[in-house]
């Protein structure tokens, strides 16, 4: 009797095996992968301009007692563009918004801002992705609340849609306190 | 249509965007030193591209992985540990970047499975080899 139960155990175990593997196969594949400088100083990096149009970006003079949004974009990114109208009525509301882009050249930039708009005061071209790097950023776009002390406050992942502004909104209220 | 189209750009870009500026310096270039060479190989296949999840930044084509494979090589360029590079990655992007696995609590059943499968085998093993010698003696 005991020697027979022995004998099914293989097949348990490849059965459980089949069970992991096949949820496994219904998993989402693509994880979103969230910085973990939230509630850390904003790193510090001098970036050239990125445009002629908007002066160039030093993340270390960030912490001026106002919360500020960080955009980080690229004039190759499509989605950039979509969220463009999002980041105007920001900028309309009075929320100041830095940028970084990546990968970029100047002439790209320009045109990219003079066909969407450009709600930035000031951008940084980060030609290889080093500012990402050091903010955990894993994309484009991702916008990044900073507090006035130059502490990021919450990142915000992928495109922001007009469902966003409210949280976007809120989030710059927070880094107030 | 019209109200659909930010979404079809969210779901499209994330896979064709790429950029028109050259490779960073080191991204495809190997370091003159092959001694570091070597050191910046074995790490970059141990990081985990952000773009391409499943492969490794060694691996990965993607403009993020060739600036990351640059930013390595330059590092170790300038005497940087490996290890130590690795660990600056993790506080940005948390052990999910790395292939190598750590010791954290949530990982010891892995590092203990093999000792307790051949425990588990050394314990089969022993009783069927004294059951043959009772058998036959």
């Amino acid at each position: 009797m005991k020697r027979s139960l022995i004998l099914w155990i293989p097949l348990a175990g490849y059965l459980i095996f089949l069970l992991v593997a096949s949820l496994g196969l219904n998993r989402e594949q693509q994880t979103v992968i969230e910085s973990r400088m939230i509630g850390k100083p904003m790193p510090g990096i001098d970036l050239p301009a990125a445009s002629t149009l908007s002066p160039a970006l030093s993340t270390k003079q960030m912490a001026d007692g106002k919360p500020r949004l960080l955009n980080i974009f690229a004039s190759w990114c499509v989605p950039c563009a979509a969220e463009a109208p999002q980041l105007t009525q920001l900028a309309q509301r009075g929320v100041r918004i830095d940028a970084v882009a990546i990968r970029d050249a100047q002439k790209d930039v320009d045109a990219f801002l003079k066909r969407y708009g450009n709600p930035y005061q000031r951008i940084g071209l980060d030609a290889r992705s080093t500012l990402q790097f050091y903010l955990g950023s894993s994309g484009v776009p991702e916008t990044f609340v900073v507090d006035g002390k130059g502490i990021i406050r919450y990142q915000h992942i992928g495109y922001i849609g007009p469902q966003d502004l409210d949280t976007i909104m809120t989030k710059l209220r927070e880094a107030e306190s | 249509m019209r109200r659909l189209l930010p979404l079809m750009l969210v779901c499209a870009a994330p896979a064709f965007a790429q950029t028109a500026l050259p490779p960073a310096p080191y991204a495809d270039r190997q370091l003159e030193d092959p001694a570091q060479e070597a050191k910046a190989t074995a790490l970059m296949h141990t990081i985990r591209c952000l773009t391409c999840q499943s492969q490794s930044i060694a691996d990965s084509n993607a403009s993020m992985a060739s600036d990351m494979r640059s930013e390595i090589r330059e590092r170790i360029k300038r005497g940087e540990e490996p290890e130590h590079i690795r660990a600056w990655l993790i506080e940005r992007y948390g052990d999910w970047i790395s292939y190598k696995p750590t010791a954290e609590p949530i990982l010891w059943p892995l590092w203990a499975a093999p000792a307790l499968l051949l425990g588990a085998g050394g314990v089969l093993a022993w009783k069927r080899i004294r059951h043959k010698r009772k058998g036959s003696a």
